[in-house]
């Protein structure tokens, strides 16, 4: 079967597609776009976190033939998403990406063999400064939910971050690193408003 | 495999007429696991999110009109007066990227025990409205369950929406799981308190071959509260009934030993949990009662 | 064939990074990662690339009557179908010290899951429904679960006619190791004894759950050979027991190290390597294979479940006299690295205490159970759980405070361990206590707010199952001490190339080892000590690969300190080359260059009073200067196998735990408020990394205590809960605070006196919290994960 959906702001089409292959699979193996991480694919883990209308959701419980028209934000697209919104641009992922913006993630990566240049969104700067990274499986399906949370909860508590982040499992940091990430990228946002 | 994909209601009935054993599809969270782990692999996958109907609910006079796939997202952020015992269930389902995408239809369809909608639903008193191309019926959810993972839906039917009566008094939702977020049921319990009927009911989860109602546990709390005067005097329950009510409920229980508990403390947690519920309900009906009458 | 995407590629930081060591420099592959351009093994692709699928036993114990794989050959799409008849050499074994794995099953099936046979085909999903085709008829047998089936008269031998080098002194086949121990009198300590107590101790069958599956792509060479792109720990091992069964000498066996999603000794062992390049020879197309989470339970050994039989003694004012004690370790069906397991295990059971006159026994068994190895900690985190129960029985039969207790008879620097073993380096263990008890405690009833509880901060979370009720409060301590690096006479190296350079005018090092950096942040350390030891900003990271020397192992909590000490040793290599350089160049200008003791530092040679002789760019212009060399840690020896006796180990890490939990009582549900630690690190070359390593430490050990097991049909020796629905790992609800006190007490043996920290918070976390839910409940709790079951009477 053959799926058309957008996929951070660009038009994209999956041909072949397998009726039983979920979007996180698609996005992978399909489209290039492998920062979706396929750690459980029984959405208990949360790696695959993607946007789906604005949404975040387990992108391998989302079956390929569902997106069919509808827009996904991938942590690819996450600095330009978040660009978009403190420009006061569509936050919510449900709306159309002007073709200038379509070519902005993928253009992105000054020099992506340092990395050191990229432009980053809040918490994904603050996942780098906090600690929050070590082997990095989980760090693009957290991103993405937390990102998310601090849209909806630019204050939240630690309680709040916990259960906006309890899909999310990680193996490696015990967590507290990801919390102080959290709350730096909430104060750096909150200053910057 | 071949995937459907709907683009209304009526053309979703139309499919599943044609292909009985077509597996409907909406959150997904229930059946792409199934298929991720090559536990399934049905003939016809039956996407339903094309059907917006299905995402909506209305509030009526008497009760809650729930599309099938609304989210349990929005159960909990939308209808915690209306539905509380239903929201507080909704708020206990996996986590929050799985709350955005499941809703009560997949609960009902799947018809697992572990299903956290159910004991609300069975507390609340629900009636499932199923459609086929053969016409639209509701059935009573005490009448839904039919066997372990097992419901009353004919092959040909589809889940359109749950009817549940608005709350009118105290509800409450608990749930054992041995992790603080993100779990399964080792076992649940809904209850509602019904003041206009002077009526309680109860629903129990993972803990019998299908959801239960403790109906001996019911009949005896409506008995001893009308015996006693609570629903006048407003007292505190006395301890005795309260344990009684607990005993009943576990005694409705007819669990297993699985890897996710034994049998013994499944029932032992189902008490547990209808004496803390039937305390904070209390307690709450009691507040209220006092509100208003401090208010006349 | 062209790199398949996801080839890994050298990382350059350093024009916004500076810091040497003991600053909290930023991973250099942090921006890949939060991106998420950082390429994973599972993220490899490669035009024309097979999918390939592994059919495993669905019984634990039984012979293999026929293998018919024509239906799955005849599939369209599918390339090749491979059993144990296609191999292509007679080595069709593997294994880390006893060559007893499989590749694929011969004749006979030992656990539940073991691979039996292969497909390659276009798409995972025909691979599947190939791989569900081939059929295979089982013969099946009784399974041996425990020590007693094990060790019976008539017990079925797990492996017979075994020759490995454990074979002869062991006193059953289906024993993989023994290790006694035996010093001082217990007999005499044990009549000066006023208190005994006795314990039989359970520890439950843990996984590693790293969340990055096993997974990897076989790219066939036109030399004949392959490039396994792969997630490991250790690529030359490796690639030590791939190359004879694949057939080929090791330098047609390219291994590169792709990313890796968390290891903690799940990927010591191989799973699916062989497998990858036998179908990428087979078929001539490069081969992926990406665990799922299901198969992933399957596809790598677990922590040893263990019985421990532990008897201590102590006078009435508080002093250990003896102990006693058995440590049976389940090794399941290969043996994997139980033979260091039982190692670890019997040599550190006495914990950082002084006791002299021990009597120590432990065994790994063959079973038909899940195969148990390497995880972060092993044996040590076993011992740890049951010395540490018997401390607070003790204290409390004594009537004396338990940390009090432990103080009063915690090990120090020159104490003997029971193998004779002098603890030559500080051994802080009483001030570590002293540390963790002073922590200001967190507050009572925080779960109070004013519109009510919030459940999110009580046992049982958003699952509204307590508002307060039942719930009471409990504090436990604990500390535990974990060998560091490669123990009994293993010849434990690593190897560094460090080459210096000018580009564009900057000089610049890179760092290239075999390192698995699996999340620990090895690769920042290396920059650090570049910085550090050769005075540049810039440091370009070369991707591992065996392209040079062995690493060792990411594990045993010995990557800093083995190949981090490499990296140094071949930094000053490099740094003695280019002072010659520069004394060539430029020694006739400046006669300190001939007199004085030299440093590289700001990208300069400065003299040790601080003179600066000239620019790095200048001395190394048109120059390259590359060293590789191997480096070891102190030489250790095998433990006596009667008397256990012998310096076994090289350093020793400490931790110490207070654990702060409330438990619904009535439930049986615990929520862990607080886990607050003080460990030693020595030295913290790179504060940030190391509160990471131990926070997550604690983390697995939180896991461990109340939820984390593998479920074993004693009957049947199937897994139960093969998946994160009913494996359940902790989330960030379930993971209290986890404040850290780091003492920085140097040991001069070690490069920077830095000490290995990964696997001690592992240890006393777990006993912690077990202590502490003890004194909330006040029941005895003997075994570990404890479930509601266990603190409802209920079980």
């Amino acid at each position: 079967m053959r799926v058309n959906f957008t996929v951070n702001g660009r038009p994209q089409e999956a041909d072949d597609v397998w009726e039983g292959e979920s979007l996180l699979y698609v996005l992978r193996e399909r489209l290039g776009l492998p920062g979706s991480k396929n750690a459980c694919e029984q959405g208990e883990c949360g790696s695959c976190t993607v946007r789906l209308d604005g949404v975040p959701v387990c992108s391998c419980l989302v079956a390929a033939g569902q997106v069919e028209g509808r827009e996904v934000v991938t942590v690819e697209g996450l600095a330009d998403f978040a660009k978009q919104r403190a420009e006061g641009g569509c936050a919510s992922g449900a709306c159309g990406t002007s073709s200038q913006n379509a070519q902005g993630w993928d253009a992105k990566g000054s020099d992506s063999q340092t990395g050191e240049g990229t432009e980053l969104s809040t918490i994904q700067q603050a996942f780098i400064d906090a600690g929050a990274v070590q082997c990095g499986f989980c760090t693009p399906g957290l991103l993405v939910a937390a990102d998310e949370m601090l849209e909806r909860n630019p204050n939240p508590s630690d309680a709040d971050i916990r259960e906006a982040l309890s899909g999310n499992l990680c193996r490696c940091t015990g967590y507290e690193k990801i919390m102080d990430a959290v709350r730096l990228a909430a104060a750096r946002q909150s200053e910057a408003v | 495999m071949d995937f459907l994909r709907p683009a209304s209601w009526e053309e979703a009935l139309a499919a599943k007429a044609e292909h009985p054993t077509a597996v409907p599809i909406a959150g997904g969270t229930d059946v792409m696991v199934e298929i991720n782990f090559d536990h399934r692999r049905p003939e016809y996958l039956l996407d339903l999110n094309r059907i917006g109907d299905l995402c909506e609910w209305e509030v009526g006079e008497e009760s809650v009109r729930l599309g099938a796939s609304v989210p349990y997202t929005k159960i909990m952020e939308n209808l915690r007066a209306e539905l509380p015992g239903l929201a507080l269930a909704s708020h206990t389902v996996a986590s929050p990227q799985i709350r955005n995408r499941g809703g009560v239809g997949g609960n009902l369809g799947t018809a697992s025990p572990a299903g956290d909608a159910h004991p609300a639903l069975l507390a609340a008193g629900a009636e499932v409205e199923v459609e086929s191309v053969r016409g639209s019926r509701r059935i009573p959810i005490d009448a839904f369950y039919t066997g372990v993972k097992r419901n009353a839906l004919a092959a040909d039917e589809l889940i359109r929406a749950v009817h549940v009566k608005k709350a009118d008094g105290p509800q409450q939702f608990s749930k054992v799981g041995t992790r603080n977020a993100m779990v399964i049921a080792v076992c649940a319990f809904g209850l509602a308190l019904h003041p206009e009927t002077r009526t309680v009911r109860t629903g129990i989860g993972s803990a019998a071959p299908t959801p239960v109602r403790a109906k001996a546990a019911e009949e005896f709390l409506t008995a001893a509260l009308e015996e006693g005067g609570f629903w006048d005097n407003g007292q505190i329950i006395t301890p005795s009934v309260a344990k009684q009510f607990a005993n009943l409920c576990s005694a409705a229980c007819n669990p297993i030993d699985d890897v996710r508990g034994t049998a013994s403390y499944r029932r032992h947690a189902v008490g547990v949990m209808a004496r803390r519920t039937l305390t904070w309900t209390w307690e709450s009906y009691r507040g209220a009662r006092r509100l208003t009458e401090g208010a006349a | 064939m062209a790199s398949p995407s996801g080839t890994p590629t050298k990382i350059t930081q350093g024009s916004q990074t500076k810091g040497g060591i003991g600053e909290s420099t930023l991973r250099p592959d942090g921006t890949l990662k939060v991106t998420g351009e950082f390429a994973y093994s599972s993220d490899m692709w490669h035009e024309d690339m097979l999918w390939g699928q592994i059919l495993r036993s669905t019984v634990a114990h039984a012979e293999i009557v026929s293998i018919d794989t024509s239906e799955a050959l005849a599939t369209p799409g599918v390339y090749a179908v491979m059993t144990y008849d296609d191999l292509p050499t007679d080595v069709k074994n593997y294994g880390l010290e006893i060559q007893d794995t499989p590749v694929l099953a011969h004749g006979k099936v030992r656990h539940h899951g073991e691979p039996v046979a292969l497909v390659a085909a276009d798409h995972p999903e025909t691979a599947r429904r190939a791989a569900a085709k081939i059929k295979v008829d089982y013969r099946e047998l009784p399974v041996i679960t425990d020590e007693a089936s094990a060790t019976a008269p008539d017990a079925l031998l797990v492996h017979e006619n075994r020759d490995d080098h454990h074979a002869g002194h062991v006193p059953h086949p289906n024993i993989v190791h023994r290790q006694p121990i035996v010093r001082g009198d217990v007999a005499a300590a044990r009549e000066r004894a006023d208190v005994i107590v006795t314990g039989e101790y359970t520890f439950g069958m843990q996984d590693q759950a790293f969340l990055g599956p096993e997974s990897g792509l076989a790219v066939p060479e036109e030399d004949g050979g392959v490039h396994l792109y792969i997630a490991t720990q250790w690529l030359h091992s490796d690639l030590r027991q791939m190359a004879p069964v694949l057939g080929l000498p090791e330098d047609k066996v390219r291994m590169t190290l792709s990313g890796v999603g968390g290891a903690f000794g799940g990927r010591e062992d191989l799973s699916m390597q062989i497998h990858a390049c036998l179908l990428a020879l087979r078929t001539g197309k490069p081969v992926k294979i990406v665990y799922n989470r299901f198969e992933s339970f399957f596809g790598h050994v677990h922590r040893h479940p263990a019985k421990l039989y532990y008897e201590h003694g102590a006078t009435k004012d508080g002093k250990l006299t003896h102990l006693k004690c058995r440590i049976v370790l389940d090794g399941g069906a290969y043996a994997s690295a139980s033979p260091a397991v039982v190692g670890n295990a019997s040599s550190l059971s006495v914990g950082p205490y002084v006791v002299e006159d021990v009597d120590i026994e432990a065994i790994a068994l063959y079973t038909n159970n899940p195969p148990c190895g390497a995880m972060r900690g092993f044996g040590a985190v076993q011992a740890c759980f049951a010395y540490e129960a018997q401390m607070d029985k003790l204290a409390a039969k004594l009537g004396m405070d338990p940390v009090e207790f432990r103080r009063l008879n915690a090990m120090e620097q020159g104490t003997l361990l029971p193998t004779g073993q002098p603890v030559d380096s500080p051994a802080p263990v009483a001030e570590l206590l002293r540390r963790v008890k002073a922590m200001p405690m967190p507050p009572e009833r925080q779960w109070e707010s004013s519109e009510g509880a919030d459940v999110r901060q009580l046992p049982g979370g958003l699952s509204n199952t307590t508002h307060g009720e039942g719930v009471v409060r409990g504090v436990g301590y604990a500390v535990g001490i974990k060998n560091v690096g490669f123990s009994e006479g293993f010849d434990d190296y690593s190897t560094a190339k460090v080459r210096m350079e000018v580009v564009a005018g900057e000089p610049v090092a890179t760092v290239h080892t075999a390192m698995a950096e699996v999340g620990q942040g090895g690769v920042t350390v290396h920059a650090q000590i570049a910085r550090t030891e050769l005075g540049v900003t810039q440091v370009t990271i070369h991707p591992a690969d065996t392209q040079v020397g062995s690493a060792g192992s990411t594990s045993a909590s010995r990557q800093t300190y083995v190949t981090g000490g490499a990296v140094k040793n071949s930094c000053e290599l490099v740094r003695e080359k280019v002072l010659e350089i520069g004394r060539r160049k430029f020694g006739s200008y400046h006669p300190a260059w001939a007199t004085a003791e030299l440093l590289l530092e700001g990208g300069k040679v400065v003299t040790d009073a601080g003179e600066v002789l000239g620019d790095l760019a200048d001395v190394l212009e048109g120059e390259t200067v590359e060293v590789e060399a191997e480096w070891r840690h102190r030489p250790t020896e095998p433990f006596d196998l009667r008397t256990g006796q012998g310096n076994g180990h090289v350093q020793y890490s400490f931790a110490a735990h207070r654990a702060v939990v409330e438990v619904d009582t009535e439930l049986g549900l615990v929520k862990v408020i607080e886990l607050a630690c003080a460990q030693d690190v020595g030295k913290a070359l790179n504060p940030l990394s190391v509160l990471g390593q131990i926070q997550g430490g604690t983390t697995q050990g939180l896991g461990v205590a109340v939820m984390e097991e593998i479920v074993v049909d004693p009957k049947t020796a199937k897994v139960k809960n093969p998946s994160f629905t009913d494996y359940l790992i902790p989330t960030i609800l379930d993971t209290p605070t986890i404040p850290v006190d780091v003492l920085e007490l140097a040991d001069e043996h070690a490069p920077y006196g830095l000490r290995g920290i990964g696997e001690a918070p592992t240890l006393s976390s777990t006993p912690a919290v077990l202590a502490a839910i003890r004194a909330a409940t006040g029941l005895e709790l003997n075994r570990t994960p404890v479930r509601p079951e266990h603190l409802t009477g209920t079980a």
